[in-house]
């Protein structure tokens, strides 16, 4: 299993047959949001190889917390696909089921991101967002790549 | 998966019958051992299938099913709008009329091979592929439009491609009852550049060698010879499918409640065919098809110019076109009467029989060509559809290996640059811009195809016609 850096704030992938599962985790709902765009772009290339000079704004509000994970997923799904850019650094900021944030990254580079795979999409497979008993929040899905 | 609480039907055909909520039984096709091989995901998937409103039949898997988004890969299930039938975003999934189109060189493998290094370096250059790659088309709002409507009728009109191609597609090249104002500015966005894309994932195009012929009447009457070669292209609706896709997922799986659906699994988000968004989605839906069908018309064409260049005498012919992802309108018999039915098949292959109506007279006496990719270094097939697949699962078939590991396991266990070599010294020459891609999509993530073919043709879904080995591979 590919894991980002361990601490309160942290990223992994989680099995699904035919794709993959994106896990953010962290002492917050916003910090959880931000682990998991780090595992999204985690599905493409290495995200410390990924310089984030270019930021781009996305915002977005949904019924509950996990239809607002899938729009901040697809919101930048949707913005690397039409700027062809790629996101190494974020930041969240949530109130109230809005969501503003800032993806900071690059244009994609072949030779230096070797990017393995586009992402269609993020899925309602395995969505979930809460709280673990030890506290911390876990935001995740599948997505389809 | 276990087996148990399965009726066998045959050695390939197993039933489950309703329970719960289940309004029909689930039927599931394959041997006992892929069967086995399944994912307990499978059964629970097409069981939650057989419970949405309006299903007519049975829901099916294909004995290539793996887990899928609430339909699982390799599921078909039909649905009657005068019974409250549903249409579901998650029954086509993100990738719109994903499919394979077969194209006929009639040129001998010695002639290829003598100049397959020079082939897979211009292919590779010439079709773009990858993360970030884009086409040479950009299409302004209006042109996007005609696009839409027009599928791969479009794409001739603007000079990619014969004339007699479009009898050699599904729909005759046009999906008709498209709704372009159905899809939305996000998803034309996402489209501007990528006409004429690969992708990436399982998408490839591939140089093959025909290695065995099953039935050699229909092999002739299609053009299949023994040692020849054919180029496969396996793609479909790019970031406009996709953006479709995301789009009505969320707007189905909000809406089900106030059209009184309980959804087992929110990724089975559907809507009644008689609703508005129902039929704003079937009408955007018909468009994404026409885009992965002038999408696969453009590769084509970019295929062809290659071949024009280093194979002159090559006749690119094209064989036929599939689509394995889709929802469509199609008249069936069920229960002894003829039906208006809205087919969902989500990883499986249309297989209209001997005599079909829909088909084109090259094909009335064979039935429709089903082509079944491999996956990089491992066989794909050209079956034929069957007379029996109508009663068996509405003329379906499989439609291709399904991945038996995850990405996950594969990237653990193979190297990309190794797995490269490896193939080469097997005669098979991959070119991709990804290698971290290559090991993701190892031959070895696949079931075995010829095992999920042989249970399709036992089962009488399909029957063999020919198989099928890489040469070359461009991998996306």
């Amino acid at each position: 299993m590919s894991r980002g850096k361990q601490g309160p704030a942290r990223w992994e992938h989680f099995h699904h047959q035919a794709d993959i599962g994106v896990r953010g985790i962290g002492p917050d709902l916003g910090t959880a949001f931000e682990q998991a765009a780090l595992a999204l772009t985690a599905v493409i290339t290495d995200p410390s190889r990924v310089r984030p000079v270019e930021p781009v704004t996305i915002s977005c509000a949904a019924p509950d917390p996990e239809y607002l994970l899938l729009d901040w997923l697809n919101a930048l799904i949707y913005e690397m696909a039409t700027r062809h850019l790629l996101f190494g650094r974020f930041e969240v900021h949530i109130d109230d089921h809005a969501l503003r944030a800032t993806a900071w990254g690059e244009p994609v580079d072949v030779g230096r991101h070797r990017p393995a795979v586009e992402v269609k999409g993020a899925t309602f497979t395995e969505l979930k967002v809460a709280r673990s008993p030890a506290g911390e929040w876990v935001a995740q899905c599948v997505v389809d790549v | 998966m276990d087996l148990k609480g399965l009726e066998p039907l045959s050695g390939t055909a197993w039933r489950i019958p309703p329970r719960g909520a289940m309004r029909v039984p689930a039927i599931l096709y394959g041997d006992s051992a892929l069967l086995r091989e399944m994912d307990d995901k499978v059964r629970e998937q097409i069981c939650n299938v057989a419970t949405l409103p309006g299903i007519v039949g049975a829901a099916w898997t294909m004995p290539d099913a793996h887990w899928g988004y609430g339909f699982p890969i390799g599921g078909v299930a039909a649905f009657a709008p005068e019974e409250g039938g549903v249409i579901s975003a998650g029954g086509v999934g993100f990738d719109i009329s994903c499919g394979v189109r077969t194209l006929l060189t009639g040129l001998p493998r010695q002639r290829v091979e003598a100049i397959r290094e020079r082939l897979a370096e211009a292919l590779f250059r010439a079709i773009p592929a990858g993360v970030g790659s884009t086409g040479l088309i950009r299409l302004d709002e209006d042109e996007m439009t005609a696009m839409l409507a027009g599928g791969a009728r479009w794409a001739l009109e603007q000079g990619y491609g014969r004339p007699e191609d479009l009898e050699r597609i599904e729909e005759h090249g046009c999906m008709s009852g498209a709704d372009p104002e159905q899809v939305s500015p996000r998803a034309r966005h996402r489209q501007r550049d990528e006409m004429g894309t690969l992708g990436s994932g399982n998408h490839y195009l591939e140089v093959q060698a025909v290695a065995g012929i099953h039935d050699p009447g229909t092999a002739t009457a299609w053009g299949l010879r023994e040692g020849d070669v054919v180029v496969s292209i396996h793609c479909g609706s790019r970031g406009l499918g996709h953006q479709i896709g995301t789009e009505f997922l969320r707007e189905m799986a909000l809406a089900a409640r106030q059209h009184g659906i309980e959804l087992p699994d929110r990724e089975l988000a559907c809507a009644p065919l008689e609703s508005d968004i129902g039929r704003a989605y079937l009408g955007a839906m018909r468009a994404g098809i026409n885009c992965a069908l002038a999408n696969r018309q453009i590769l084509t064409h970019l295929t062809r110019e290659v071949f024009g260049r280093l194979l002159p005498e090559a006749s690119m012919e094209l064989l036929y076109d599939v689509s394995h992802n889709t929802c469509k309108e199609e008249t069936h018999e069920v229960g002894g009467r003829r039906r208006r039915l809205f087919v969902h098949r989500k990883g499986a292959t249309r297989a209209f029989g001997p005599g079909h109506p829909e088909l084109p007279a090259a094909f009335r006496g064979s039935g429709q060509p089903v082509l079944i990719g491999g996956s990089m270094g491992t066989a794909s097939w050209v079956l034929a559809g069957t007379r029996e697949g109508e009663g068996l699962a509405l003329s379906s078939a499989c439609h291709g290996a399904g991945r038996a590991m995850s990405r996950h396991q594969a990237r653990k266990r193979w190297q990309g640059r190794r797995l490269v070599d490896e193939l080469a010294g097997r005669g098979v020459l991959v070119r991709s811009p990804s290698m971290r891609g290559v090991a993701e999509e190892a031959p070895g993530a696949y079931k075995d195809v010829d095992a999920v073919v042989e249970a399709t043709h036992r089962a009488g879904l399909a029957r063999k016609v020919a198989r099928l080995e890489p040469m070359i591979c461009i991998k996306g």
